[in-house]
């Protein structure tokens, strides 16, 4: 009785984000505007004046968790930055890994610390994941971009808007910048695209996954090959993640969203069919799958995917040149999938009671404005950035990519990342939910508990490691 | 069951006798292979590349190159100077190995030698705490800590070495079978001072416990990451287990950069100090371990 | 001549250093734990301290004051943290702890076994006890891969993928705290048994008694005190069991949350659940000293003595001394 109302429930709410859908953006912003703001406009504000800058610290302390943004920073700032003001500034990383918010908890005891730490020790600039990126928006931690750090809006003029939405408070202060757009694309194995359908070709093989019926029935195909549609549970999470109706959290409840519930029914029925390898996101045997030869037909993956995750998984020899002939190197292709989404993202923080705010202004500049630098980042690294105009340059300028065999994807994503709209979809709390949901279903798929028992489990979990939320 | 039997075997044929020792000699052997086997495939995959999927046991030849990697300048700007990490956790282990076992044995002592009221009390009181996880307080002594501005700091890292009461029960132990009253009383007669006669004369007899206890207490300290992980955050004071933890981290947030040849020449390098003071003491410890159990 | 108590104040003295620091490091945090345990107590993880304004804000925390048990009976529920989490705890232990003690014995009574005339004893020794330095999380790690679906050992065994059942991933990290912790075990019974009176063992041969009664009847009697004392300092590791469960299950404790520990409980809510997590301590504190109590009374049949008090009675030199301490 009790799933039969559940079920109930679940197929009243899917009408009703149906209905809602089609009642575009309006009825989304009653809801939420008061919590997360959406179709945000970022208040016309006075820049800050450059050389009113405070530039005193010898000092710049940067927050991250991994050496991503030390990478970028390394090739593509430090050669261009502004002497001057680095003269006698030593650049110092803080790195906190990610796992089990450790991140985010080292970085707010900083934040909590920052007034009364030595000129020295203070954060000067930190950096945030789409997935917890509300929960720095929403504090007076990051400088305002614009009237603090003296940005203009002309200057972020090529950045996608939908960037800057994220960091957008509810006041209209822009709180954060980013390097890279993370539109999200399916990159299919060619060959086994040739050997099931018949075609490689990109458009041809969007059709046959075009959406998700089209995309099971492709899977159905890729089964009876002997071949696996997705590597595992967590492929087609953000597909409808990012299509959900609202935030994991409102006003202190988390709400299971009716796309997160399809996508546990989905990937359950395709953990049934036999159309995934029953692995989970960064496992051995998931990275396995990216060989040319990995029995995988396809992974989804932002525009990150490929420089961190396929490139290197996919060569033979991953010391080699990158180059056809090693390994998986233009054998994969990519099309848009059956659902437009995005994957991650990472935005640059000034911090408030920072004493090199002089600096983080030529870091920000030259590092998410400076159409020539981020189109060689694009061209060099193969990561999106969040540019326009350096993409439309790329674009126009005949682009093609040889780890696709020559296809111009950036097409794709560009056109995917106009499509990319997060009002009133993220909350403070998304990175614990998503994988604490993740890891809860990962027992329903593979029949060690019934969907109640799994979301039980969820609840026990979210509820313990955060602790101010509740959830029915 | 039945094929445990004690020293006395009497009833055993000839036979039997033979066809035991080998059943012994099988299941040792095995014991050996699946107690050398992480070593070896550690040292193997320290010879691999960047990405590693499934087994490998014949080695690789990167084992220089994931070797140069470790010192190079690269490493040294993505996590951290090697030389460094181990040198700080050489500092931590070192001094709260040697503030656990001396005060240890001072602790011991007090209640060996010395007839006071509280003493079984006190006694019993230690073995009790000596249950509790350090755990199950880590949160106040997160907050305290961080009240105290102790984080970043290797003295609560260090000091707390002095209160470990499963030293404490060796210690006790140990004496109680091999240190005569009679050798204090000894030392008394000679007017020899308390304190002086525990540092000068209870101290050499308790030398191979002491050694014992000594190499347990390094290489926990030496593999603790459940506190330096919680209080350090300054580059330049973390520990080798932290080290390890970004190395980790990278591998799933960042595969470009990530190398798990490197991270497993990191654990080889981690591992290795440990792995030759315990076979230069191995003599000492595998007779020592029993020590306090044993003697009495 | 009297000795001991003109001494007396020797015995405080050696312990002030003791006291002062397990006062500082433990029991003051401890009790701090226990005064939160009785807070409605929580850490909003979705919000920032504001720092605009000067000082250190605290509008993160959000404490409702004290609240009673309410804590305790919610980690208590039968779906609480504590209930789950010191079941599989428990399990976890025991599926290392059980083989860990059945080889031993089985390996001391070899090695000890005159008849048999084991060769290289040192070697094998030696051998059995070097897993115990290296890190459990790298232990954790090369296990994980062995064991994963497609690792070595799941090929080997005809793909069980036994880290995604119950019982597999039970079995695995049981089987690295068996891998870790059996030398010593063996070591230390191995001494134990050595220190027997032999003549214990004729005596018995003489009335009759065949190798199994011989072993139930004299041997575990015998090292009894030892066996405690394997069982004692196991149950503390056993408690504190974290890294491993954690590096092969993840924080959901996957499959089915089996391999969520009690310290892994403390982790999850540590940042967060304050008070729910402090009561979680409080708890596991409240019974590691009951176990520890009944540990002791085990060792010693008459009351709650010190082990060492056993050991002195048991040999006749060791008797002279303690008399003439009396």
């Amino acid at each position: 009785m009790a799933q039969l109302k559940r079920i109930l429930a679940g197929a009243m709410a899917l009408c009703m984000a149906g209905a809602v859908f089609t009642a575009c953006g309006d009825k989304k912003d009653d809801d939420s505007s008061s919590k997360s703001g959406s179709n945000k406009t970022i208040k016309d504000v006075e820049p800050a004046k450059a050389e009113d800058l405070v530039n005193t610290g010898k000092k710049y302390n940067i927050y991250v968790w991994n050496t991503e943004f030390k990478e970028r920073f390394e090739k593509y700032y430090w050669d261009q930055r502004d002497e001057a003001l680095w003269d006698g500034v030593e650049v110092n990383w803080v790195t906190n890994p990610n796992d089990d918010n450790n991140y985010q908890t080292k970085l707010d005891e900083a934040i909590k610390g920052q007034n009364d730490a030595a000129d020295d020790d203070k954060i000067d600039m930190f950096l945030v994941e789409a997935d917890y990126a509300m929960k720095y928006v929403n504090s007076d931690a990051p400088l305002d971009v614009i009237k603090e750090v003296g940005l203009t809006q002309d200057d972020m003029a090529n950045q996608y808007k939908y960037t800057q939405d994220v960091m957008t408070d509810d006041a209209g202060a822009l709180k954060g910048v980013s390097w890279q757009a993370t539109p999200g694309l399916f990159m299919y194995n060619a060959e086994y695209a040739k050997q099931v359908l018949g075609t490689d070709d990109p458009a041809e093989v969007q059709a046959a996954v075009a959406d998700w019926d089209k995309f099971a029935e492709t899977a159905q195909k890729m089964k009876d090959a002997g071949i696996f549609m997705v590597s595992g549970f967590d492929d087609t999470y953000r597909c409808f993640s990012n299509n959900a109706s609202g935030p994991w959290v409102t006003d202190g409840k988390i709400t299971i969203d009716p796309q997160i519930e399809e996508w546990a029914k989905q990937t359950k029925d395709y953990t049934d069919k036999g159309f995934n390898n029953k692995t989970s996101l960064w496992d051995e045997n998931w990275v396995a799958g990216q060989k040319i030869d990995g029995k995988v037909f396809g992974y989804f993956y932002s525009t990150w995917g490929i420089p961190f995750c396929l490139l290197p998984n996919t060569l033979d020899d991953p010391e080699g040149a990158q180059e056809e002939g090693n390994g998986g190197y233009g054998k994969w292709r990519a099309c848009q999938g059956p659902q437009s989404y995005f994957w991650g993202g990472t935005w640059i923080c000034g911090a408030y009671g920072s004493d090199n705010i002089a600096i983080t202004r030529d870091i920000m500049l030259k590092m998410t404005c400076d159409t020539a630098t981020m189109k060689a980042i694009t061209e060099n690294e193969q990561d999106y950035t969040n540019n326009k105009a350096a993409i439309k340059e790329l674009i126009d300028g005949g682009y093609s990519n040889p780890f696709l065999g020559g296809q111009d994807h950036l097409s794709l994503l560009s056109e995917a990342a106009d499509k990319i709209d997060l009002t009133g979809k993220v909350s403070a709390y998304d990175q614990g939910c998503n994988e604490e949901f993740q890891g809860a279903m990962k027992d329903y798929f593979l029949g060690n508990a019934t969907y109640d028992e799994a979301l039980a489990t969820f609840k026990t979990n979210i509820t313990t490691k955060y602790g101010d939320l509740t959830m029915d | 069951m039945a094929r445990i039997e004690g020293i006395a075997g009497e009833s055993d044929s000839q036979t039997s006798l033979k066809v035991r020792r080998v059943v012994a000699y099988v299941v040792l052997i095995f014991l050996v292979l699946i107690s050398l086997l992480p070593f070896y495939l550690l040292l193997i995959n320290a010879t691999r590349g960047k990405t590693q999927s499934g087994l490998k046991v014949i080695p690789e030849g990167l084992f220089a190159r994931n070797l140069r990697n470790v010192f190079s300048d690269n490493f040294k700007t993505n996590y951290g100077s090697f030389l460094r990490a181990f040198a700080n956790s050489v500092i931590v282990s070192f001094f709260a190995t040697t503030l656990s076992v001396y005060f240890s044995a001072l602790t011991a002592y007090a209640i060996h030698v010395y007839d006071f009221k509280l003493k079984k009390p006190i006694h019993t009181f230690i073995l009790i705490v000596m249950m509790v996880p350090t755990q199950a307080s880590a949160i106040g002594l997160y907050r305290m800590l961080k009240g105290l501005g102790l984080t970043d700091s290797f003295i609560p890292l260090i000091l707390p070495g002095i209160a470990a009461p499963a030293v404490y029960f060796f210690m006790i132990q140990y004496m109680a079978s091999s240190l005569p009253l009679e050798i204090v009383e000894a030392a008394r007669m000679d007017g020899c001072g308390e304190y002086r006669t525990f540092n000068t004369i209870v101290l050499p007899i308790l030398k191979p416990a002491l050694a014992v206890q000594a190499i347990f207490c390094f290489v926990a300290n030496w593999n603790n990451l459940f506190l330096p992980q919680m209080l350090l955050d300054k580059q330049e004071m973390k520990t080798i287990p932290v080290l390890l933890q970004m190395i980790k981290a990278n591998i799933a947030s960042n595969p470009m950069t990530a190398d798990t040849g490197l991270m497993n020449m990191f654990m080889v390098l981690a591992i290795l100090p440990v792995v030759i003071v315990y076979l230069l003491l191995s003599k000492n410890i595998v007779g020592g371990v029993s020590l306090g159990a044993v003697k009495g | 001549m009297k000795k001991g108590i003109s001494y007396a104040k020797w015995g405080y003295i050696f312990l002030i250093p003791f006291f002062v620091v397990y006062f500082i490091f433990s029991l003051v945090p401890m009790l701090e734990t226990f005064g939160y345990s009785f807070l409605d107590y929580v850490v909003s993880q979705g919000s920032v301290s504001s720092i605009r304004g000067g000082g250190g804000g605290a509008d993160t925390i959000i404490n409702h004051g004290f609240c009673g048990f309410k804590n305790y009976s919610d980690v208590l529920k039968s779906d609480g943290l504590f209930t789950l989490s010191f079941k599989n705890t428990t399990i976890l232990w025991l599926v290392g702890f059980i083989p860990q003690i059945v080889v031993s014995l089985l390996l001391a009574s070899w090695f000890t076994d005159i008849r048999l005339k084991l060769k290289a004893q040192g070697f094998f020794k030696t051998v059995m006890y070097l897993p115990n330095v290296i890190m459990a999380s790298a232990l954790s790690l090369l296990f994980y891969s062995l064991f994963i679906k497609n690792g070595a050992m799941d090929t080997m065994l005809g793909h069980p993928d036994m880290l995604n059942k119950v019982g597999g991933a039970r079995m695995v990290v049981g089987l690295i705290n068996f891998l870790m912790w059996y030398g010593n075990t063996t070591i230390m019974l191995m001494a134990a048994m050595m220190g027997i009176d032999t003549s214990l063992y004729e005596a018995s041969q003489i009335d009759g008694a065949n190798p199994t009664q011989v072993f139930w009847q004299i041997t575990i009697p015998l090292i009894k005190p030892i066996l405690a004392y394997v069982l004692v300092t196991s149950m503390i590791g056993g408690l504190q069991m974290y890294d491993v469960p954690y590096l092969i299950g993840g924080t959901t404790g996957n499959p089915a949350g089996v391999l969520k520990t009690l310290v892994s409980q403390i982790q999850l809510g540590k940042n967060s659940s304050i008070g729910a997590v402090s009561a979680l301590s409080i708890l596991i504190f409240i019974v590691s000293a009951i176990l520890g109590f009944i540990t002791l009374k085990v060792m010693d049949d008459k009351s709650v003595k010190s082990m060492y008090d056993v050991k002195k009675k048991k040999q006749p030199k060791k008797i002279n001394m303690a008399t003439s301490r009396k």
